[in-house]
């Protein structure tokens, strides 16, 4: 059951094969076996499962009727606790549905847990979060990716057919490539932000994760859309992406950016994503080299820009009204000092002081100022390639997934990491990870990359890779 | 030494809006603790502020009032610091980019004459919430009702030079926002905030002095009491050999002095950068152009056509377009007595500005609860024209009507008999009375000391109750005493 795609488990149940309560059982039955190994998640809401599946049949309306579904925890969730991995929200449970949640309930979706992540999102390996890391399925001494690590992990384990994630730096493409599933990234302004716990506002954006293209297609086709709630969100309408599926790449010119196949790059993976490229052409694409000179400017920029968005975003979590709250405060500055002290771990405070330090009088100008400037610069190089080419194909991390500790003590390394993930997200444009093979032992994604709004052609190519290729269908040892 | 005040005034004025800036919860005020606050309000995570349209309309009308540049693409800060009613940890405001800049306001003083004070800028913002520090023992309550209510700060140039200036500035901005309907103008429930930046220097220097700004100013008359206060304050300090602190103080109500609250060495970095929920607000000439058809006529304008149209003088006119709703009150009651503006617009006048006011102030009530209406009143007036009544007997239609005694002056001049003595033989009568009755005024008065007539028209008026002509009265006496010359 749970090799099926999307689209066969929503017939499965459109037909009486199955019905929702099966498929909900059926998937908390692995989350009930091979959570323990894995860390996915954080929340487990079975009987809140069990009456929603009650409530649907094969009449029910939803276009995901019956799907059972994961949420990061990072949207809130009505009566559920909703902690982003944090100490901080560890006894937060929201009083309302973020509009991703509220929609995907609305097509019929079962919510089975809320998934482990980094705190706040801050992180490329999960191992951030107040819970622990989450373990790849792959190879559970290795990193499932961050910070939607439970998410991918989930996904790939098959303790779910699809799970959301938000990617504010590339947190669905980079565990979607670590844990060998399909994860899409749309443009900003696509999915709404109302309810999803702000990291850095000017990039975050929510996405999913699923097996394949044309399964994540089901899923954004459902969360998408312009809210009223939120201002940076896009009034735009929202294409049936499952149903504009052709498979068909044929003429379809696609970029490769030299600075994305620079000297960082690990030759076993480089050679995935060479091969995969071939793919493309023998699939009728054309592929032509590009330059992006500004991508060198990434990694600097979004790390001015983000952690000044989250020194900003992360202030209202001071004690006062919800959240942790440290013991006797002595006083005002010891309640706020001590509860968020207590509260955040190691990495969200050293980008709160980076956030602070680059907005503070006299500095403001020589970073946060210099930043938007460079910030523009990387969005002009993407504007400038998708004048030329329709899609852009790159690596999406320099090598597999590391090993849990390993870059644990160094963040710089860590930040580094994220380099062919950054500049999709300065600029805003969509991004997606497909499976694309092996190295080591571990899973490979290729990133592509396309213009504002183009979720749809993404998706397109996406899956006519997967249509000639069965890298997605890999299913790790141990979770089959 | 000869030393110079110089003033600049903030004030936050309250947008009447029904809703808040950024959330939909409601504005009223009073409510019961944080049942006006919702979940952009407390700031839950994930929340996201969504503009309010009405604000921005409101904003653009009083940018065009004081005749200053609508910024056509405004952008939303945010500023930061760490108090238990900020929910966010950060007010949303407008930095670089404020929707109103420049502008002015003129003014005019006894002392000074008429000023064009200079507005630097108004920004929209949002309110913080309250704190409750004497509901509790040892502890503080939050309130968040307040908390994202739409605020314009108003900052003017550094201009003002008198406090007298200072409330003839407060007072013509008080004016001006509750004309245009954005502002309910309730000092006392904080809907108009001042604060005063006050600074002194040696007379003709350039230089600006070191400034305080002293806040919970909330009425005219405080404020003038404040800065009169601070002016002398500082200037003791300065001639002691001393110098200014800047700092931030609160005004006294009660002993009617400035104290220090905190100095601006601890003022924080308020870290503002653009908020990046919100979009840059963009506001084309098709708005502009909507929002300057909705502007209603403003003060200045409405003093020189009342002058113009009612024959009213300068101090007049701009008594009586203080507020809208004495103005208005004004037309309606010059309507109500007939059709001849020019000749009723004085008397009309007088009776809001001396026996209504007079009224008001004693019972301590606001124009708009006036226990007479402009209708009354005006018929009031119809009768004193028309020489129904006399001024003297229109003081005691005026009581009664005040008193709630009858519903015009038409029926309680019926019902109590006033109307005034029309009967040309029994007003003869009285005059001959009067003129038997009194042989030493008549004697000196034709002895050449006319004005004694005054004394004899007193007798006959006395002898009507009231309700004799008093002119025609006079002129019956002196035909009839020059006669007997």
């Amino acid at each position: 059951m749970h090799d099926r795609s999307i689209a066969e488990l929503i017939a499965a149940v459109r037909s009486g094969e199955t019905t929702p309560r099966a498929l909900t059982d059926h998937y908390l039955d692995r989350i009930e076996r091979l959570q323990p190994s894995l860390n996915a998640l954080i929340t487990r809401t079975a009987e809140a499962a069990h009456a929603v599946a009650d409530g649907l049949d094969e009449q029910s309306p939803g276009a995901l009727a019956g799907l059972p579904i994961l949420h990061k925890d990072i949207f809130c969730t009505k009566g559920v606790k909703t902690s982003c991995a944090s100490r901080m929200l560890d006894n937060f449970v929201a009083p309302y549905d973020a509009t991703v949640v509220e929609r995907l309930a609305a097509a019929g979706t079962v919510m089975l847990g809320k998934t482990n992540m980094d705190e706040f999102a801050m992180g490329s390996s999960n191992e951030n979060s107040f819970y622990g890391p989450v373990k790849n399925p792959w190879n559970l001494a290795h990193v499932p990716g961050g910070s939607s690590g439970g998410s991918a992990a989930a996904v790939a384990a098959g303790l779910a057919p699809a799970a959301t994630g938000t990617d504010t730096g590339g947190s669905i493409r980079q565990p979607a490539a670590l844990c060998g599933v399909t994860g899409i990234k749309p443009t900003y302004g696509r999915v709404s932000r109302y309810g999803m716990i702000a990291f850095a506002s000017s990039l975050d954006q929510g996405g999913c994760f699923a097996r394949s293209a044309a399964d994540c297609a089901h899923v954004l086709s459902a969360m998408a859309g312009f809210d009223p709630r939120d201002s940076t969100s896009v009034e735009r309408d929202v294409p049936d992406y499952a149903a504009a599926l052709s498979g068909d790449v044929a003429g379809l010119r696609i970029g490769l950016p030299r600075e994305y196949f620079a000297d960082g790059l690990e030759a076993d993976s480089r050679a995935v994503i060479d091969a995969a490229v071939k793919q493309y052409e023998a699939l009728g694409a054309e592929v032509v080299d590009i330059d992006m000179p500004h991508t060198d400017l990434a990694v600097s920029t979004y790390y001015v820009i983000a952690p000044a968005e989250a020194s900003s975003n992360l202030a209202r979590f001071d004690g006062v009204r919800y959240g942790h709250r440290c013991d006797a405060p002595r006083d005002l500055e010891d309640l706020y000092t001590r509860s968020r002290g207590e509260g955040f771990g190691a990495e969200v405070q050293r980008r709160i002081m980076i956030g602070a330090y680059v907005l503070s009088a006299g500095y403001y100008d020589a970073y946060y100022i210099k930043a938007q400037k460079t910030r523009r610069l990387i969005a002009q190089d993407f504007q400038r390639a998708f004048e030329h080419v329709d899609l852009i194909a790159a690596p999406v991390t320099q090598a597999p997934a590391f090993k849990l500790g390993e870059k644990a003590d160094d963040p710089v390394s860590m930040y580094l990491n994220d380099v062919y993930t950054l500049p999709a997200s300065l600029a805003g444009v969509p991004g997606m990870s497909v499976p694309a093979g092996f190295a080591h032992g571990l899973p490979v994604g290729l990133q592509l990359l396309a213009p504002w709004f183009e979720e749809g052609r993404l998706l397109n190519a996406g899956h006519a890779y997967q249509q000639a290729t069965d890298w997605h269908t890999a299913r790790p040892a141990g979770f089959e | 030494m000869n030393w110079e005040t110089v003033i600049g005034l903030e004030v936050h004025i309250q947008l009447a809006t029904a809703s808040k800036i950024f959330s939909s919860a409601p504005t009223a005020y009073g409510a019961a603790a944080n049942e006006q606050a919702n979940a952009v309000d407390i700031a839950l995570p994930g929340v996201l502020p969504v503009i309010n349209r009405d604000v921005i309309a409101m904003a653009t009308r009083f940018g065009l009032a004081i005749e200053a540049d609508i910024t056509r693409a405004s952008v939303f800060a945010r500023k930061h610091y760490f108090y238990p009613d900020l929910p966010k940890g950060y007010q949303i405001s407008q930095y670089d980019l404020p929707i109103v800049a420049g502008g002015h306001l003129d003014i005019e003083t006894a002392e000074q004459g008429a000023r064009r004070i200079g507005i630097t800028r108004a920004h929209l913002e949002e309110d913080a919430g309250k704190s409750l520090h004497e509901a509790f023992d040892r502890e503080t309550g939050i309130d968040l009702n307040r908390a994202g209510t739409p605020l314009i700060e108003c900052v003017s140039e550094p201009e003002i030079r008198t406090a007298a200036e200072a409330a003839a500035y407060a007072k013509k901005l008080h004016a001006l926002v509750t004309y245009l309907g954005i502002c309910d103008g309730n000092m006392a429930e904080g809907s108009f905030r001042i604060d005063a930046n006050v600074s002194v220097r040696p007379a003709g220097s350039t230089e600006f002095g070191t400034r305080t700004e002293t806040k919970n100013v909330n009425s005219f008359r405080f404020l003038e009491k404040a800065i009169e206060f601070e002016v002398e304050r500082q200037i003791d300090v300065l001639e002691a050999g001393g110098s200014i602190t800047q700092e931030t103080r609160l005004f006294d109500p009660d002993s009617g002095e400035t104290r220090a609250m905190r100095s601006k060495e601890e003022a924080h970095d308020y870290r503002y950068f653009p908020d990046p929920d919100l979009l840059p607000v963009v506001i084309d000439e098709a708005f502009i152009d909507t929002q300057r058809g909705h502007l209603p006529e403003l003060p200045d304008a409405k003093a020189a056509r009342f002058a113009n149209e009612y024959g009213l003088n300068t101090a007049d006119a701009t008594a009586l377009t203080q507020s809208r709703v004495l103005a208005d009150f004004f037309e309606a009651t010059v309507a109500a007595a007939g059709h001849d503006k020019a000749a009723l617009g004085k008397p009309a006048a007088n009776w809001i500005n001396s026996e209504l006011a007079g009224v008001l102030n004693r019972d301590g009530l606001s124009i708009a609860d006036a226990p007479i209406t402009a209708t009354q009143l005006g018929g009031l007036i119809a009768r004193i024209q028309d020489d129904t009544i006399s001024g003297k007997i229109a003081k005691q239609v005026f009581d009664a009507l005040v008193a709630g005694e009858g519903e015009s002056a038409d029926a309680i001049i019926a019902d109590k008999g006033l109307k005034q003595i029309t009967d040309t033989g029994a007003i003869e009568s009285l005059v001959d009375d009067a003129i038997a009755n009194n042989p030493d005024q008549v004697a000196q008065y034709l002895d050449g000391k006319t004005k004694i007539v005054g004394f004899l028209v007193g007798q006959v008026m006395k002898a009507s109750q009231g309700k004799a002509n008093p002119k025609d009265v006079n002129q019956r006496l002196v035909a009839k005493l020059d006669a007997m010359k």
